[in-house]
């Protein structure tokens, strides 16, 4: 990854990388805005539908279950077990028909129960380890960058090697070429390369230097040239790469606020539950059909909701997994639950919704002058103009107007006038007796600077160029006039338009966003007319013009104070209080510590558009979590037609007809319920990591199908998945 | 009905309970605009009646205070323990007490038990009315408590609605205020219009002290005056059900003839149904009102036709020869018109009986059983009812509602932990009490006495009276003899809790939603207008609230049902 003042040049902006906007160059009213980088590599931001426009699952690999068994077994321990009370439920519950089993030895139904019942347990064990299990290969990844270093640390002077682990907040630490960064810590002194690949996993180099928002840098990361004096802004054992292995460990992980409510509620049915069950027996008892511990045990696991029970950690840890795929770190869960919740999107128009470079669109003469020679004009003019707008200004005058882009060195003794931002012009001067024609000077740039170029040299700027500039300006472009001085005199020819290009599929893209209910803000420094005229070409709902850090923190808590949670992506120091109010605060890696610990999220690929991914990837582990939840109590309707009349069916036999699935026996039927209960965690374990398929589209017809998916599909799978089992069961000799 | 089916004679009864059944909804519908409206204006009027100035005067309260949760709460309960103690000490010393027809003062167990009833709205009577209550117990003490108590239920109801309406507030309003202008203004109009209906039709409303009247084959019977028209309309208005007479509304001085017993299933239904109009007007959004109307609708229309299916279709030579199972229902009302106020009466918290439900067929004693173990939400009792289904549908927003990837919230409101706590509490009580209370009764060596039938059919006995009395319905099974201490204690145990307790966590989720900040809607919101969502709210209701009771139901109703 390269900052922007390094980055080669001459990557057309369909790659989707982007350039730097310097945008002070050319336009007096544009303010900076963002200046984003991407990695080299990465061509994400164009498409609007990476995967189709849906967020797509990780991998997940049968292998994984296998590997992660022995976890699975080590979280048999109660103390981790009480952590989901359901699950809880059901280790009491494999523990107590384990001793009625050794009580009655021969009985071949105690010990099949008695497995299942641990099966049902180790399962739900398994889930979570699996989960678990793939945030480890990433954190060993990190763990190897964070290799104890030596740090040189400065006093006064004097220079001393103390371990990493000994700095303190305020030390000030010098690296050079090859030196592991010890800490977290900004520049303080000089500029560096460095290689970030063990957090981003990007190889190219980045630039670190003092001052401005290019300044921070990361424990763990290289210095590959160069010197710089850091000073360390965090405490060791609490640096961004220990809370990056604590994340994708999962150790750091805290039930989220949604969580929380759904275990609360899930206990409470596992109360209603076990009370039902254990008020049975009386019931029993005096019907004349007392029943087994072991039957009674088995009914209550079918009953209490134990799929999610045993999936619901797993979900959240697979969410929060599939954040970190995209290489993006939240710091809570609680804010990947906000994203699914967000009702505004704040978007940096620059680099999120445009390519942030504007390119020439067009040539408009003033009348009595063809474009052709205004595009002659322009290309010479940009000859020596090497930011991407100049290259841009070349490129339209190649095809638009079949002008071969001339070299340098073509046109011998002129002289070059680069782009500075002090003149905020670029132009040629040519002699006379030169390839191209007699003596004359072109110039183009900034508005107020060619004119003020042209009056100098006793020219006038014509009414027509006012006009021409006004409209350019007002269509949300930028105006750069091309002037030019020989025989004739100093004179405008015309006008380059220049316009901020929107990103292919945006617009689809915020189409989607409205009908999932989230407004688009588009965040920018242009002036309101340009603004406009981009908001509505990219189909944003709203904008903010000329925003400036107070605006953008005064627009989010406006917004919340209608009750809505609003996010934003943001990098510079100046906009971490407005990183720290959004209710999702996406820091870009490139920005700086201040930035990255107000936010709550971390892109390390430094990709605003990912918001949107972030905010898909919320909605998708609530809709998970709710379809697993819908699913696993639509199952209990089953499970008691196919228990009950195996329970009583003996003193009541009209019972039996609701026996409607035609189990063999009684055993046969409480036997396959429980099976069929261990059996759905492990088949719903896929689903739970890779999250149920989310496409873009409103409540409504979200709802429907979901319901009809998982409600429905809930109430109807264990009637036919209980009778496969007893089906399956019946060949067993003895059972059938 | 029964003189059209005679005049016709082509008339079967089946069509003419879908007559009678059609004729109720049309009764309904046209009271539910103008009565919801109302019931919402006075709830949110400003205006005092001079009477209810008096009434505040007198009992010291200033109806302009505003309320926060734990005050609203414990006007609710302060009231209601002054008014078990009264109703208690009245039946104490009734055998003191001028104009009661020279009945004794009841025992402590039984005056508990009764005190507790009617205080709950539940009105569960192990008392006989005509042999035990005189005239001063029946109208000062048990005609009151109708009134009152319903009107505590339409209180609490109207606190959580306005939790709902409200934001960043946690106040709740005014319970004195809503207790009374409940009383004054709602249920004391359409009480005096519907007991002159009452009387016209021939009911009974006179201080007539016991007359002995021969009988028609011999042998003498005693008939008992009172004011019962009075008692009558209150009882099925409000919810109450208590009756006059121990036959209830089966007593042709309660409830003449089929005219009647529609008008009184339409009292039962014609409150809590109007109520989510009132909810809709008070949260400003009607469409979300008739979808808690639509979800009450489709389960209490599902269970009448359910009920006329069970009733009408019974196995069996005698059934065949009276055209379905006619035993212990008035000729005068049909298997219909039973059907039909056994659904109302079980679907809300009223208990009033025209028929004896232990005669039912064992499904269709089932559907009266499962009516009440729903929570009594359908329309549910005046107050309770709408409070219990905002309960459920917020468990159901919760369940299903992270299904369109947000988190769940409720007419803007987030369902948060704070907020499923409370509902999870709620829906808790009545199963605990209900269950605990069977399975001890069963345990334990006498209570089991009490039946009269023994197997699947004893055992519905009991599981009906505490059913019944958890979730202050208060009708009776029959069969069972109630009057015992273990069940005058226990019942009226679990109906002071059934009643009491669910309030303490519905007012409490009122402050806890009305000091949020509303969510605003957006195309990504839960629709919970929408007929979806009240086909989902009735999924919810039928999974986790009935499949609660599926074991006990197994052993009782349906082991007797499908035995056949």
């Amino acid at each position: 990854m390269t900052t922007g003042t390094k980055r080669p040049t001459g990557t057309p902006p369909s790659s989707g990388a982007q350039a730097p906007t310097p945008s002070e160059k050319h336009e007096d009213d544009a303010m900076s805005t963002v200046t984003q980088d991407r990695a080299p590599h990465q061509d994400a931001p164009a498409p609007a539908h990476p995967e189709g426009g849906r967020v797509g699952g990780g991998l997940f690999d049968p292998k994984q279950l296998l590997r992660s068994l022995p976890d699975a077994f080590r979280k048999l321990d109660p103390r981790v077990m009480i952590k989901s009370p359901v699950m809880f439920v059901v280790l009491v519950g494999s523990v107590l028909t384990t001793v009625l089993a050794l009580l009655h030895p021969g009985a071949w139904f105690g010990w099949a129960i008695t497995a299942w019942l641990w099966l049902t347990t180790l399962f739900a064990n398994l889930a979570e380890a699996v989960a678990e299990g793939r945030g480890k290969a990433q954190a060993d990844t990190l763990r190897k960058a964070k290799t104890d270093t030596v740090a040189r640390r400065l006093t006064g002077t004097t220079e001393e090697s103390v371990p990493g682990t000994d700095l303190r907040i305020g030390d000030l630490v010098v690296c050079e070429a090859g030196d592991v960064i010890p800490g977290d810590g900004d520049v303080v002194e000089g500029v560096a390369s460095v290689d970030e690949s063990a957090i981003t996993g990007e190889s190219a180099p980045v630039i670190r230097e003092s001052g401005g928002d290019r300044s921070a840098v990361t424990g763990g990361t290289k210095v590959l040239s160069d010197r710089i004096v850091i000073k360390i802004t965090t405490k060791p054992g609490e640096t961004f790469i220990d809370r990056m292995i604590n994340l994708v460990e999962g150790a750091a992980r805290q039930k989220t606020p949604n969580e929380i409510a759904l275990n609360i509620l899930l206990a409470s049915l596992t109360i209603v539950f076990l009370l039902a069950v254990v008020t049975l027996q009386p019931f029993a008892v005096y019907a004349g059909a007392e029943q087994s511990m072991i039957v009674l045990t088995a009914l209550l696991v079918c009953l209490i909701p134990t799929t999610i029970g045993a999936l619901l950690s797993a979900i959240g840890i697979a969410g929060m997994d599939r954040l970190v795929q995209r290489n993006v770190l939240a710091m809570s869960g609680r804010a990947v639950e906000a994203a699914g919740d967000v009702s505004t999107l704040l978007l940096d128009k620059t680099g999120t919704i445009t390519y942030g470079n504007r390119r020439a669109a067009e040539f408009v003469p003033v009348p009595g002058v063809t474009e052709t020679a205004l595009a002659d004009a322009a290309q010479l003019s940009s000859l020596a103009d090497e930011t991407p707008e100049g290259r841009s200004v070349i490129d339209l005058a190649e095809e638009k107007y079949g002008l071969a882009a001339r070299q340098q060195n073509q046109l011998t003794g002129a002289e070059w006038i680069e782009f500075t931002a002090q003149t905020r012009m670029s132009g040629v001067d040519l002699p006379a007796d030169g390839a191209a024609g007699p003596a004359r000077k072109v110039r183009k740039g900034a508005t107020a600077s060619v004119a003020a170029w042209v009056a100098e040299r006793g020219g006038t700027v014509a009414a027509d160029v006012d006009r021409i500039a006004t409209a350019i300006a007002e269509a949300g472009g930028t105006p750069l006039p091309v002037a030019v001085d020989d025989a004739e005199g100093a004179r405008v020819l015309g006008v380059i338009h220049l316009k901020d290009v929107v990103k292919d599929g945006m617009r689809e893209r915020f189409d989607e966003l409205r009908r999932m209910g989230i407004k688009t803000i588009m965040i920018t420094g242009d002036n309101p007319l340009t603004a406009k005229a981009i908001a509505a070409e990219a189909g944003v709902d709203d904008f903010l013009a000329e925003a400036t850090p107070e605006d953008k923190m005064a627009l989010i808590k406006r917004e919340q104070a209608g009750g809505k949670l609003v996010a934003m992506t943001g990098d510079g120091t100046n906009d971490a209080p407005a990183l720290a109010q959004a209710d999702v605060g996406v820091a870009m890696n490139t920005g700086t510590s201040a930035a990255k610990e107000a936010g709550n999220m971390v892109d390390l690929d430094s990709d605003p558009t990912k918001l949107i991914e972030i905010v898909e990837i919320g909605k998708q582990l609530l809709i998970t979590r709710g379809a697993l939840t819908t699913f696993s109590i639509a199952n209990d309707v089953a499970k008691y037609f196919a228990i009950i009349p195996a329970m009583f069916a003996v003193v009541y036999p009209g019972l039996n007809k609701l026996n409607i699935m035609g189990l063999t026996s009684p055993q046969s039927a409480i036997l396959s319920a429980v099976i069929f209960n261990a059996l759905v965690i492990v088949a719903l374990v896929p689903l739970a990591l890779k999250g149920v398929r989310y496409r873009p589209m409103s409540a409504d017809r979200m709802l429907r199908r979901n319901l009809a998916l998982y409600g429905l599909g809930g109430l109807i799978t264990p009637f036919v998945g209980i009778k496969l089992i007893d089906l399956l069961l019946t060949l067993i000799p003895g059972i059938g | 009905m029964n003189s059209l089916a005679a005049a016709s004679g082509a008339l079967s009864p089946a069509v003419a309970a879908v007559l009678q059944l059609l004729a109720l909804i049309a009764a309904l519908a046209l009271a539910y605009r103008p009565l919801g409206d109302h019931m919402a204006r006075v709830y949110s009027s400003d205006r005092h009646l001079r009477v209810e100035k008096w009434i505040y005067k007198a009992i010291g309260a200033d109806p302009h205070t505003e309320m926060r949760w734990p005050a609203y709460l414990r006007g609710v309960l302060a009231f209601s323990a002054v008014s078990l103690l009264f109703l208690y000490l009245l039946q104490r010393l009734q055998g003191s007490l001028p104009g009661s027809l020279g009945f004794a003062s009841i025992d402590p167990d039984q005056a508990f038990n009764t005190a507790a009833s009617f205080v709950a709205n539940t009105n569960w009577q192990s008392y006989a009315g005509e042999q035990a209550m005189g005239h001063v117990v029946q109208t000062a003490g048990l005609a009151v408590q109708n009134f009152v108590s319903a009107a505590v239920g339409i209180a609490v109801a109207v606190a959580l609605v306005r939790g709902f309406a409200r934001s960043r507030t946690g106040e709740l309003g005014n319970f004195w205020a809503d207790l009374v202008r409940g009383t004054v203004r709602v249920l004391l109009p359409i009480s005096v219009v519907g007991a002159l209906v009452l009387v016209a039709c021939g009911a009974i409303q006179n201080f007539s002290g016991i007359h002995e009247v021969g009988q028609f084959l011999g042998g003498h019977q005693q008939m008992n005056g009172g004011a019962v028209a009075s008692q009558e309309v209150i009882k099925e208005l409000g919810t109450n059900g208590g009756g006059y007479f121990n036959a209830n509304s089966a007593h042709p001085f309660e409830n003449p003839d089929g005219f009647t017993n529609l008008f009184e299933i339409f009292l039962i239904l014609v409150i809590p149904f109007a109520l989510t109009r009132t909810f809709g007007r008070l949260t400003g959004s009607l469409k979300q009102g008739y979808a808690i109307l639509g979800t009450m609708a489709v389960i209490w229309i599902g269970f009448t036709v359910l009920m006329w299916a069970a009733e009408f279709g019974g196995h069996g030579r005698a059934f065949e020869l009276a055209g379905g199972a006619l035993e212990g229902k008035e000729t005068r009302f049909g298997i219909g018109g039973s059907s039909l106020f056994a659904v109302a009466t079980t679907l809300t918290s009223t208990g009033a009986v025209d028929s004896f439900h232990s005669s039912y067929t064992g499904l269709g004693g089932g559907l009266t059983m499962l009516g009440m173990q729903l929570g009594e939400i359908a329309p549910g009792g005046v107050g309770s009812g709408l409070y219990g289904m905002l309960i459920m549908a917020v468990i159901a927003v919760f369940l299903a509602g992270l299904m369109v990837g947000r988190t769940p919230e409720f007419l803007g409101k987030k369902i948060g932990t704070r907020e499923i706590k409370l509902a999870a509490c709620y829906i808790l009580v009545t199963p605990a009490l209900v269950l605990c209370f069977t399975a001890a009764s069963l345990v334990l060596p006498t209570p089991p006495h009490s039946m009269l039938n023994s197997g699947a059919h004893g055992f519905s006995e009991i599981l009906y009276a505490y059913t019944s009395g958890a979730n202050n319905n208060g009708s009776a099974f029959a069969g069972l003899s109630a009057d015992t201490p273990w069940f005058n204690t226990t019942i009226g145990l679990a109906m002071l809790l059934g009643r009491f307790v669910p309030m303490v966590f519905v007012l409490a989720l009122a402050g806890s939603l009305a000091e949020q900040q509303p969510v605003p809607k957006t195309a990504g919101t839960l629709r919970t207008e929408k007929p979806l969502f009240s086909g989902l709210l009735v999924g919810t209701i039928l999974i986790v609230a009935g499949l609660t009771y599926f074991p006990a139901l197994a052993l009782g109703p349906l082991a007797e049902g499908l035995a056949s």
